[in-house]
């Protein structure tokens, strides 16, 4: 099967090149990381970054024939060849396939993706009815990816100041929670022309995640509240 | 060449889930904790638990934390230490209300307390019947988990060093340890991290197995640095070989798909747990299905063209049921089997899941070791948690769920035990002169190597020979030659070379690293198991069929020197309640 990948060691190259490699599978290779391990297997120089190989811990998202997803989910049967492999878009390159994710983490850190409530929490659990809890699903399966984040023009435009759609969905995922009670607190934050408001709806997030989440939703819901709050 | 220094009052390494509970702890404490971690946090290996975790709360109806503690001995074919065990079947509950007023979203009974599933050898009133007891957010609990942990961390304000890599213990000639060494990935620049408490809670090494539910990240770090630093791997020859994992891929589907009603069937469509565990069926504790399955594969009745697999029926339990409880299941069933278990069974295999030996402590979290008589005698600054310590909870065989319960308890109980050593301990004692220069050493030769074994080809011999002689059925003959295999495969591990000399990110480097320490744990493995003439929980000997309480009822001590194994007694008396004597187990 034909690879071209994109290869950058800062210690070595001047810039970026695509190199092309042509590697030969084995039946028990399915998904697009079985592939890369069969190619790292030879040259081992090709650098990116790999764990849980089922689709859970987030590591392994790259650009994989222009879209963004996860190797590791990502069936081989599936790909055009020869397919072209590129870190992800908007982030810094360390090397190779590995992007430097500090400004991804640093709009997710701000969001204070923590529950907040001051109250004395009582002896066993806070209860919370199953429809309170269902607010929860689609929100709380992020696994941080970034591949909506990077796929997003809004975030490759204004990466310092736009939360982007993966900080947002987990924004939402805290004040659709029945025990948070920072939600005025959080509203306040996000009030502002660029933290959520540069969110255009161009939906490319939703086409992208690979645990089918769609941040635009949860984007459109806090917009919804904040409006409620002004009227 | 001197190495940067940064001085700590603690340093974890490994953020999965017993080490952000651990920091949770510190950091909340005010003190200076360090985390290091191979990856980022959440991405680490409990991300990938699904099932759920195992604490009497009595939601689902009556309970009790003694049940628990008695299923978990019986469970751990009576090699776990049972004071250590009550102390975490009593600490569970509590463990879970923390968590959940941590945030993490727990399913929901209607009446608003969470939501608990019956799991494999979890049972009412000491085995009489099944019991609910496992606390989930659907079939995603590690992951809603680990991502509470870390987000409670992130609150705490706990210092994370992302993609540092620990290479190796720093010990003085005392035996104390004084941190670690490790390498920032990135930029491949090594630092000491000299800290007066020093956690390891760097999770299992499952990937010295081929088929094997653990992520490539699962290397046995903690304990290969342990083992080189002189400290003994305790009950190496535990391996937990999950019953389902998916076919040919290895990919886990939890027990919780058993728990909510699901059955495994021979390829005669035979539901044939029933004859293995008339009480308990599917339901049994994991090293019971896992051998039943292994059984009927062995006798002929294995599904598929070449009658290798069982099969995992659910579409009984509806799309509802399936879409609310086990949507992970779904997904992973259809991405990695081929099938939408909705309509059909899932093909799976007993598959290497979990370690049920580490670094030996007691139940406060301590590295203990024989020293002067006393076969626990704690090793001043070092403590280790979660999948890679060895309390001894899980003994010869893990009870589902208790992984999770596990790294909760002995997470913040290793954090408090930090705490209380690091005000009685201040200051820092100054490191030895050589320190460093091993790590250094084992740059250089990865440095300076020219014409060395492929890290790729080694690891893949390392994880046939495992997979062929030391695998859910073990002979006597296969043991033995295994035995001087792997020995034959450390040599050759000696010798790894890498074409990548780049300092920047290089994972070439990493993984050669990382093999060293998963062929300390492969060679524990087999030399522990080559010597226990007997079969106690995941152990299952041809030649020693049978539980053999009179010579074995001890833990094994490997010790790397010389692969010289020393034993230790089981802990028969709890803390507070009577000894469960071993009997006849039975589901």
């Amino acid at each position: 099967m034909k690879f071209e990948i994109y290869r950058y060691d800062p210690e070595q190259d001047d810039k970026p090149y695509m190199k092309s490699y042509d590697i030969e599978l084995e039946p028990s290779d399915r998904m697009l990381l079985d592939a890369l391990i069969r190619i790292k297997a030879v040259d081992d120089s090709l650098s990116l970054r790999r764990s849980c190989r089922e689709g859970v811990c987030g590591s392994d998202a790259m650009n994989i024939n222009g879209k963004n997803g996860l190797a590791c989910i990502t069936r081989l049967t599936d790909l055009k060849q020869p397919v072209q492999l590129r870190p992800l878009p908007g982030l810094p390159v360390i090397r190779d396939l590995v992007v430097d994710m500090s400004q991804f983490f640093k709009q997710y850190h701000s969001i204070k993706p923590y529950l907040q409530n001051a109250e004395v929490a009582p002896e066993k659990e806070r209860i919370q009815t199953p429809a309170e809890r269902k607010e929860l699903d689609g929100l709380y399966e992020c696994i941080l990816c970034a591949c909506c984040t990077t796929a997003c023009p809004s975030f490759w435009w204004n990466p310092d100041k736009f939360v982007g759609p993966a900080g947002l969905l987990v924004a939402y995922r805290f004040i659709a929670d029945t025990r948070d009670h920072a939600t005025s607190e959080r509203l306040d934050d996000l009030e502002d022309p660029y933290r959520l408001f540069r969110c255009h709806s161009i939906m490319n997030c939703v086409d992208v995640c690979p645990k089918g989440l769609n941040p635009t939703r949860a984007i459109g819901k806090i917009k919804d509240i904040m409006i409620k709050r002004m009227v | 060449m001197t190495i940067p220094r940064r001085k700590f009052d603690a340093v974890i390494v490994g953020a999965g889930g017993a080490g952000m509970r651990a920091s949770l702890q510190l950091a909340e404490a005010g003190l200076k904790v360090a985390v290091l971690s191979k990856v980022f946090p959440t991405r680490s290996h409990t991300v990938a638990a699904q099932g759920g975790i195992g604490a009497a709360l009595g939601n689902m109806g009556e309970d009790s934390w003694l049940w628990h503690m008695y299923d978990t001995i019986k469970g751990s074919d009576y090699l776990g230490d049972q004071n250590a065990i009550e102390f975490m079947c009593r600490a569970a509950p509590q463990a879970v209300y923390e968590l959940e007023h941590f945030g993490m979203p727990f399913d929901r009974n209607d009446d608003g307390t969470i939501y608990q599933r019956p799991f494999g050898g979890h049972s009412q009133n000491f085995g009489e019947r099944s019991v609910q007891r496992s606390c989930c957010a659907a079939d995603r609990t590690g992951h809603a988990m680990l991502h509470t942990l870390y987000q409670r961390n992130v609150r705490a304000n706990t210092l994370f060093f992302v993609e540092w890599m620990a290479l190796d213990l720093i010990r003085d000639a005392s035996g104390q340890v004084l941190g670690v060494s490790a390498m920032e990935m990135e930029t491949g620049e090594v630092w000491l991290f000299h800290a007066r408490a020093t956690l390891f809670a760097t999770g299992g090494a499952g990937r010295i197995y081929s088929a094997s539910t653990n992520a490539f990240i699962n290397t046995g770090d903690g304990l290969g640095m342990a083992a080189r630093a002189g400290i003994p791997l305790e009950d190496m020859e535990f391996w937990q070989f999950h019953p389902t994992g998916v076919a040919g891929a290895g990919v886990l589907i939890t027990e919780g798909v058993r728990g909510e009603g699901g059955y495994l069937l021979n390829k005669d469509g035979e539901r044939f747990m029933e004859r293995y565990a008339p009480n308990m069926k599917d339901l049994a504790s994991r090293d019971v299905v896992s051998r039943a399955m292994a059984t009927e594969i062995k006798e002929g009745r294995g599904a598929g063209k070449d009658a290798d697999y069982i099969l995992l029926k659910l579409d009984h339990l509806g799309i509802d049921v399936i879409e609310k409880r086990l949507p992970g299941i779904r997904e992973i069933a259809r991405k990695f089997a081929n099938v939408d278990p909705v309509k059909e069974p899932i093909p799976v295999v007993p598959t290497c899941h979990y370690q049920m030996g580490g670094i030996p402590t007691n139940y406060h979290g301590e590295v203990v070791v024989p020293s002067g008589g006393d076969p626990s005698q704690p090793v001043p600054g070092f403590y280790a948690a979660g999948e890679c310590g060895c309390a001894s909870v899980h003994g010869a065989n893990r009870l589902g769920t208790n992984s999770l319960t596990d790294l909760l308890v002995f997470g913040k109980e290793s954090g408090d035990t930090m705490i209380r050593f690091l005000r009685e301990n201040p200051g820092h004692k100054d490191l030895p002169a050589d320190v460093g220069d091993v790590s250094l050493a084992r740059l250089a030769r990865l440095e300076t190597q020219t014409g060395g074994e492929s890290v790729f080809e080694v690891g893949a011999e390392m994880r046939r020979t495992m997979q062929g002689h030391c695998g859910v059925f073990r002979f006597p003959d296969m043991l033995e030659s295994g035995v001087d295999k792997i020995k034959r495969t450390a040599e050759r591990v000696r010798r790894t070379g890498i074409a990548d000399k780049s300092k920047t990110f290089n994972t070439a480097r990493i993984e050669a690293l990382e093999l060293d320490n998963l062929i300390e744990v492969a060679v524990a493995t087999l030399v522990s198991a080559e010597a226990r003439k007997e079969s106690r929980g995941a152990h299952d000997r041809a030649d020693f069929h049978q539980r053999d309480d009179v010579n074995w009822l001890k833990h094994s001590l490997w010790y790397r020197e010389g692969n010289r194994l020393e034993y230790k007694p089981v802990n028969l008396q709890p803390m507070t309640v009577e000894s469960f004597e071993p009997k006849v187990r039975s589901y």
